[in-house]
């Protein structure tokens, strides 16, 4: 998080942690869990009442931000939300937020971008494949033309929250080239399956589309000319799975600081063994290095900048990787009790671990900044 | 202080650097073969030349008070020339310790005459400062220090020896911490003083360091007479004088120091660490583990650039105690590191036969038998280890045999 928040920012954060607090602390969080719950949806609504859903949204479409950098606004909610491991929806639906934003052509969607800023819907980005790596630009789901519509046929896995979902943005191939669509959990075709998920609270799922009828207007943008609105969507979740890293972190180093002094061996506490407190001193680096470049991503996206491709891929790359690292030196300070089920660790250990594993791995994204690096280069 | 000139805005800062540049600075050379960072009199020579020109300018010192030489500017006007002088031969060789270290100690700790003695000298070119602090005793235990001062009216008698001090025959003054009283704990009998390199007395041989390099310096002391005017802050209390010198030393070395002027590498010669060429050289361009190794290379140094701004930011605006410095210099330590042990990885049997020595996959290896340097270098990364943990997380200081202990009844090295 920005060390230097306005009183505006300020005041909007004591607000969301007042609620969250209230209503979805980490002990509801853990009843949940023992309950295989997740959220529910009058409850997501009231975030998005705060603000959960707008930072990202024109005013003149219903939406607005605190600071007039909307995604740093979001961004802070996501690293709040990470201390409490939330279910909160709050990455795939701005998400799709982020989408019916940044496209600008083609039909209109200003109904459904209303619902979802109301909170009266959620949205998830349905861009994973069954048995393949995280690759949005080359879907094997393909619609064909039929008549003035599309016929949508193919699977999609790892959708956030899928079962909770009404409605889901669609990569597919299209005669046209890739394309983008918006498709209602509803429609005639569409099957959802829940998958088992590492993390307790947040759930996936699959989604089957099974000879979907689709109009021309669900259409996201121009039909083949989806790779745009992918790089931004992509950019967006990136930002926000990296802050709610962040706040993990934050969160956990935390409670872990405070064991180290009060737990004594051999008559002193831990927080006095050299051994530990270099240990101690290597975190606090690498979670000051991991706010640093997560701000950094969310700023070069926030303004559009050229760097952004590279920043988000730097901050995945560094705190997808780093975050299970220190949380799991976490648990060893810890001792036994640290891999048990009744200490609060595993769930923080839960969501980095599948925060690292989404949206590209640290490794794919050392390989895409590569890969720029090297066409720069070459163009240059 | 002089009447306050109302500065111009950075984009006006801007093209009026770019235009001076242009029309004043030497374009940089890039030369092929590898010479060891600051081995000769003429690169030294050269930065002298160099600062003068900037001085003469008006972009020397850019944060450094009017008064005393400088521009009296933020550090974003510094920022903006550094990025401006990119492609221009700079005195590099000059930024570490002399402009980001051992002035900044003078500025903050100095008296009056001596911030006007030397203070404009500097950033002229004429004076070029290094820090003589560690000893063949040891340099973690600073405060442990065994060259010893001793009165005799106006001046002191220095006798001892300091050794590791970078690029000393080439320094017309050290920052030198010697012993002035051994009877009370160590931290308490310490004076600072600003020594002449070549008074009568000391003899100074220089040290080859596994990459060939020459330019670290050992210095022996046999009687020197060191006036009492040399002595920086007041006697006995030197340890605040070296504290904050070890500030600008973690802030220097973590690469967060205002005072910087121009980037890059000390010299032209010894280019940015090109892993992108070494993969295209050795033919691995389409190897997605060397491509992997290559973004996380980046990875780390957009992560550096981006933890620098953000401890260096807390630090001045105090939400982060000033030993959080100690974070980015162990950072750097860490990304140096790695940039090594990947630029090894990639290079593979070309960085050890054939062309080693050379620009290009040869030179991985060179740099990799430096590899520790960066860790000790600055203060070792557990000290800084040390400070983080105790300094900013709180935690108990370790165990001190000596603590409260008379210096002259401490135990010592074997
Ligand atoms: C590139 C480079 C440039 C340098 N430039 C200068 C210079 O210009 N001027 C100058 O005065 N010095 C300079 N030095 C010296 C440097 O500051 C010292 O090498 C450093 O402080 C370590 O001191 P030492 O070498 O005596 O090792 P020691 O202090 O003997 O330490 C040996 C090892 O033990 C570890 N250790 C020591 N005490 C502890 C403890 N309490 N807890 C845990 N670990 C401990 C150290 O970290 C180190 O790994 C330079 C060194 C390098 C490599």
């Amino acid at each position: 998080m920005d060390l230097n928040l306005s009183t505006d920012q300020r005041s909007f954060l004591s607000t969301t942690t007042q609620f969250v607090e209230k209503t979805m602390s980490l002990a509801d969080v853990r009843a949940l869990a023992d309950a295989h719950g997740t959220f529910d949806k009058a409850w997501w609504a009231e975030g998005a009442e705060l603000g959960w859903t707008a930072f990202l949204v024109p005013e003149e479409s219903g939406g607005g931000s605190v600071s007039g950098e909307g995604l740093l606004d979001l961004a802070m909610v996501a690293e709040q939300l990470g201390k409490t491991v939330s279910p909160a929806p709050l990455l795939p639906t701005n998400t799709v937020i982020a989408g019916l934003v940044n496209s600008t052509s083609g039909p209109d969607h200003s109904a459904e971008l209303e619902a979802l800023v109301a909170g009266e819907s959620t949205g998830a980005w349905a861009v994973y494949e069954p048995g393949q790596q995280f690759n949005p630009s080359a879907p094997t789901t393909f619609a064909r033309r039929s008549g003035e519509g599309y016929v949508l046929d193919g699977a999609k896995d790892r959708v956030e929250a899928a079962e909770l979902t009404d409605l889901f943005l669609v990569t597919a191939m299209t005669d046209e080239g890739l394309t983008q669509f918006l498709v209602p959990s509803g429609t005639a075709g569409v099957s959802v399956i829940g998958s088992s998920s590492l993390d307790v609270v947040r759930h996936f799922g699959e989604v089957a589309f099974d000879g979907v009828e689709l109009p021309a207007s669900a259409v996201l943008g121009t039909a083949g000319q989806a790779a745009a609105d992918i790089e931004r969507q992509w950019q967006v979740a990136l930002v926000l799975q990296t802050a709610e890293t962040v706040g993990v972190l934050n969160k956990v180093f935390e409670f872990t600081v405070q064991w180290a002094f009060d737990r004594y061996t051999f008559g002193r506490p831990l927080a006095s063994y050299q051994a530990l407190k270099h240990r101690f001193a290597d975190n606090k680096t690498w979670i000051e290095a991991s706010a640093a470049i997560s701000l950094a991503a969310a700023r070069a996206v926030q303004s559009n900048s050229p760097d952004a491709p590279k920043l988000v891929s730097a901050a995945k790359s560094y705190v997808g990787s780093k975050a299970p690292e220190i949380v799991q030196d976490c648990i060893q300070m810890h001792g036994g009790i640290g891999v048990t089920w009744e200490h609060d660790l595993h769930m923080y250990l839960r969501r980095v671990t599948v925060n690292r594993a989404l949206f590209g791995t640290p490794e794919e994204h050392r390989r895409r900044i590569a890969e720029l690096l090297i066409a720069e280069r070459e163009s240059a | 202080m002089t009447a306050s000139v109302v500065s111009e805005d950075l984009d006006t800062y801007r093209l009026r650097a770019r235009e001076w540049l242009a029309a004043n600075m030497p374009k940089q050379q890039v030369v092929e073969e590898l010479v060891a960072e600051g081995d000769d009199d003429e690169q030294w020579l050269r930065a002298r030349e160099l600062q003068a020109i900037l001085f003469k300018g008006g972009f020397a010192g850019i944060c450094y008070p009017r008064e005393y030489g400088g521009q009296g500017l933020a550090p974003e006007y510094q920022k903006v020339f550094t990025e401006e002088s990119a492609g221009y031969e700079m005195p590099i060789l000059l930024n570490v310790p002399t402009l980001s270290i051992c002035a900044p100690v003078i500025l903050d700790m100095g008296s009056e005459e001596q911030k006007l003695e030397y203070l404009p000298k500097v950033l002229s070119g004429e004076i070029v400062l290094v820090q003589f602090l560690s000893e063949p005793s040891g340099g973690s235990d600073l405060a442990g220090l065994i060259t010893r001062a001793e009165r005799d009216g106006d001046v002191f008698m220095l006798n001892g020896a300091k050794t590791w001090s970078t690029s000393a025959y080439a320094a017309d003054y050290g920052l030198c911490l010697a012993r002035t009283d051994s009877t009370v704990p160590k931290h308490r009998g310490l004076t600072m003083f600003l020594l002449k390199t070549d008074l009568p007395g000391i003899t100074m041989r220089r040290i080859t360091q596994v990459n060939g390099s020459t330019e670290f310096c050992e210095e022996f002391f046999d009687d020197v007479v060191v006036p009492a005017s040399q002595v920086v802050g007041e006697v006995n209390n030197g340890w605040a004088v070296a504290s904050r010198q070890l500030f600008w030393e973690r802030t220097a070395v973590g690469g967060g120091s205002p005072y910087v002027s121009g980037s890059g590498n000390r010299n032209a010669a010894e280019g940015e660490l090109d892993l992108i060429g070494v993969a295209e050289e050795t033919g691995q361009l389409a190897d997605v583990r060397v491509l992997e190794l290559i973004g996380e290379s980046y990875a780390m140094h957009e992560v550096q650039d981006n933890l620098i701004a953000r401890v260096t930011a807390a630090i001045t605006a105090d939400q982060l105690p000033g030993p959080a410095a100690s974070i980015i210099r162990l950072f750097h330590a860490e990304t140096d590191q790695r940039d090594d042990d990947i630029g090894l990885a990639i290079a593979g049997g070309a960085a050890v036969t054939g062309k080693v020595g050379v620009r290009g996959p040869g030179e991985m290896g060179t740099r990799y038998l430096m590899r520790q340097g960066a860790s000790l270098g600055g203060g070792s990364t557990e000290m800084s280890r040390n400070i983080i943990s105790e300094r900013v997380l709180g935690m108990p200081r370790e165990y001190a045999a000596d603590r409260d202990v008379p210096f002259n009844q401490v135990k010592r090295s074997r």
